[in-house]
């Protein structure tokens, strides 16, 4: 039953007409598609903004780790900081905001970040598909742990051996190929999440535990005792992580890169944290001298000041530093070089002579 | 045979029977309500059993087990402490400035405290009852307080508060935010909305059955993933929305169009005659919403909304999926630590967020209940 309305004519009137106005909005087309930022922008607009804005995962150990004042560490941070320091001489003008992986794409195409550094794998389809992978900070691949009681030393031993993975990852894929291409045959079993995976591990219900390499070292400090499990020292798959930058802007493209190789030529021509004034004073050679920036003038031609190099390696150091200090013997995780190590000492790290 | 009744009436008295064994005390207690009959009482043993096998588990995990002290993982593993260890407080006792702030600046954290000082205060003058002036609470808590917590938190550079980007935001400042944002939010505008469905004009009437159905017709995951993935891509470049907004603006639609409904069970249960017999009396229709039919669905309701109050605390944890620095995403930064790498971490981390969880969820409920029996002592003459 209807109840009975004072003055329904006045009311409706002055209500149908914004309530009308707002059904419009309400379904209004949304705005097209935006156009991608010109490109030579995303420098200009920092140096604007007056801080980085940099991409990184929620946590992962080595990579990027909030420590209890929630201040970032790890070698991704480390790298933003080091493109900080570049452009602005200072490692804490930028912000670090957490990218889920499903989100880490749209945030660089849309512009809510300036560089993506989040352990993330250079391949082909992404590299095509609006972006660009300037260097490799870190070669991983995806290895495995087992127990030192196996006495295991290549993976083929693992032939016939049970192995736990985390499901809806490429490692089930990597895994099978592998074993499948050499005549080996294994026995995968998934779960859901890696503490699943751990403790399937450790309860001995499969003989090896198979992920990226260098979250395997995190995952071995996990367990009831790190020192009763190895991580085999060969990889089956190539993980390269690459920081990201958008498509179509040479000259951020060129920063993000030699923001890397800076730090690469600064270790091989062993200037580090501690003693880069000493060597800017005695400059003893020509290349110290073109990296630190009292010969030449490299850094103009990257937008940025004569003394770019100097300014990463005094406030992050070179690549040498950040790893000892994120992954390597100063920290729990004891990550060998190996494949990181500089391309004189073994490694697949080569940076391209600043000069 | 003799019958003992004659027509409708007994002609002899029955016989006195025993008076109860015992009429008070907690034997008598344990009987009624207990041990009443056969099946009541299986169920009590099987709740005693399974209490008894489950409080001494989680007393020495939680208290006698656990490690109180440390600065690295190693001092909560059994093999260095020589001990069986439970949960591993040491590595909360680090990690709690984090987990209660993010990464707001260390020299800004007062701002946050004022803040929890301040909803505090509004909060405990609205909800004690014993309160002066309970109407300006109502209008402290959700008129004042809003623009204060945000010039507070957010900066206002003109009063010499330095701006914080919400990206610092992390831990329990934006879970609290979150859920007083959704809560502030969808109460009123759930109101509208359940209104605007009764409405007798078309447009306001179709507006909000559209509005409500779109928002309950989705996944709050997938409105979150609109907000945080897809939105950038449709807004122009130079038009950023913050990404602590979006998904703020998020859930407050989605729960306002829950609360919405809520509301709209409360409305329809009071019979129409209580809307003609004011508009009889000579009360305006908003007059007559106002001081006869709201008051009387609203109390109806109250269960209702405090369930969606409570399914919305608990559901802003989804805004971690979308890279939001909350509460359970602060936790799980934490564990990553590798200095804190131990087995008994990850248990800790959670049982600590079950704790915090079920504390508030709890409170709301207990604090729910007792508002219920107090509108209710008008129907217990």
């Amino acid at each position: 039953m209807r109840v009975v309305r004072p003055k329904p004519a006045l009311l409706k009137s002055a209500l149908l007409k914004p309530a009308l106005l707002l059904a419009l909005a309400l379904f209004a087309p949304l705005p097209a598609r935006a156009e991608p930022a010109p490109p030579e922008r995303t420098l200009a607009q920092v140096k604007a903004r007056g801080h980085l804005v940099c991409g990184v995962s929620p946590g992962v150990a080595g990579f990027s780790v909030p420590d209890g004042q929630g201040r970032w560490r790890g070698l991704d941070v480390d790298f933003c900081r080091a493109l900080a320091a570049a452009i602005f001489d200072d490692p804490e003008a930028v912000r670090f905001i957490p990218q889920s992986s499903a989100a880490r794409f749209t945030s660089l195409q849309s512009g809510e970040i300036d560089v993506l550094a989040r352990n993330t794998t250079w391949t082909l389809s992404r590299d095509t598909a609006a972006m660009n992978f300037p260097a490799i900070t870190f070669y991983d691949g995806q290895g495995f742990l087992v127990r030192k009681s196996l006495n295991v030393t290549h993976v083929k031993q693992l032939d016939r051996a049970t192995i736990c993975l985390q499901q809806g990852t490429t490692t089930e894929l990597n895994l099978a190929d592998w074993f499948r291409t050499r005549g080996l045959t294994q026995n995968v079993v998934t779960f859901a999440n890696s503490e699943q995976t751990l403790g399937a591990y450790e309860s001995g219900r499969c003989d090896a535990y198979s992920t990226d390499q260098s979250s395997l070292y995190g995952e071995r400090l996990k367990t009831a005792h790190p020192d009763d499990h190895v991580i085999l020292s060969e990889a089956i798959s190539k993980e390269p992580f690459a920081p990201g930058v958008r498509q179509g802007d040479d000259q951020w493209r060129d920063i993000v890169a030699w923001t890397h190789y800076a730090m690469i030529d600064a270790e091989e021509a062993g200037i580090r944290q501690d003693n880069v004034e000493q060597m800017r004073r005695e400059a003893p050679s020509p290349d110290v001298r073109r990296i630190l920036g009292l010969e030449g003038g490299y850094g103009e031609r990257l937008g940025l000041t004569t003394d770019w190099a100097a300014r990463i390696v005094r406030h992050v150091g070179n690549y040498g530093d950040s790893f000892a200090r994120n992954l390597g013997d100063a920290t729990p995780l004891k990550i060998p070089r190996g494949l990181n190590a500089l391309w004189n000492q073994g490694g697949l790290q080569y940076g391209p002579p600043i000069r | 045979m003799r019958s003992e009744t004659e027509g409708y009436v007994r002609k002899t008295l029955i016989p006195p029977a025993p008076p109860p064994r015992r009429l008070g005390g907690p034997l008598a207690w344990a009987r009624t309500n207990l041990f009443a009959n056969w099946a009541d009482g299986v169920v009590t043993v099987a709740i005693l059993a399974a209490l008894a096998w489950l409080v001494p588990l989680a007393l020495r995990f939680l208290v006698l087990d656990a490690v109180w002290t440390g600065t690295s993982g190693e001092a909560c593993r059994p093999e260095v402490v020589g001990r069986p260890v439970g949960a591993c407080w040491a590595f909360i006792g680090e990690k709690i400035n984090y987990l209660a702030y993010g990464s707001y600046p260390a020299a800004e954290r007062w701002r946050p405290n004022l803040f929890f000082a301040l909803l505090a205060f509004g909060a405990a003058w609205m909800l004690w009852l014993g309160a002066p002036k309970r109407a300006w609470g109502a209008a402290y808590l959700f008129l004042v307080f809003p623009v204060l917590a945000y010039a507070l938190l957010a900066g206002m550079p003109a009063l010499g508060l330095a701006a914080v980007a919400t990206g610092l935001w992390g831990g329990l400042l934006v879970t609290v935010v979150v859920s007083m944002v959704g809560i502030v939010a969808s109460l009123p505008l759930g109101i509208l909305l359940a209104l605007g469905r009764r409405s007798d004009w078309p447009v306001v009437r179709y507006a909000c059955i559209g509005f409500i159905e779109f928002w309950r017709g989705v996944p709050l995951i997938t409105v979150l993933f609109m907000a945080n993935v897809m939105l950038p891509l449709f807004l122009p470049g130079d038009v950023t929305v913050d990404r602590l907004v979006r998904p703020l603006v998020g859930i407050a639609l989605f729960a306002s169009a829950y609360m919405a409904e809520v509301v709209r069970g409360g409305l329809q249960a009071i019979p129409p005659g209580q809307m003609q017999a004011a508009l009889a009396l000579g009360l305006t229709k908003t007059q007559a919403l106002r001081a006869v039919v709201l008051p009387q669905a609203l109390k109806i309701v109250v269960p209702g909304i405090v369930n969606t109050l409570i399914g919305l605390f608990k559901d802003t944890t989804l805004v971690s999926i979308v890279g939001i620095a909350d509460f359970i995403r602060v936790l799980e930064a934490a564990r990553a630590d590798p200095r804190w790498s131990a087995p008994a971490v990850p248990a800790t981390a959670y049982a600590f967020a079950a704790l915090f969880y079920f504390g508030v969820c709890f409170s709301m409920a207990r604090y729910a209940g007792f508002i219920e029996r107090r509108l209710a002592a008008g129907e217990a003459r």
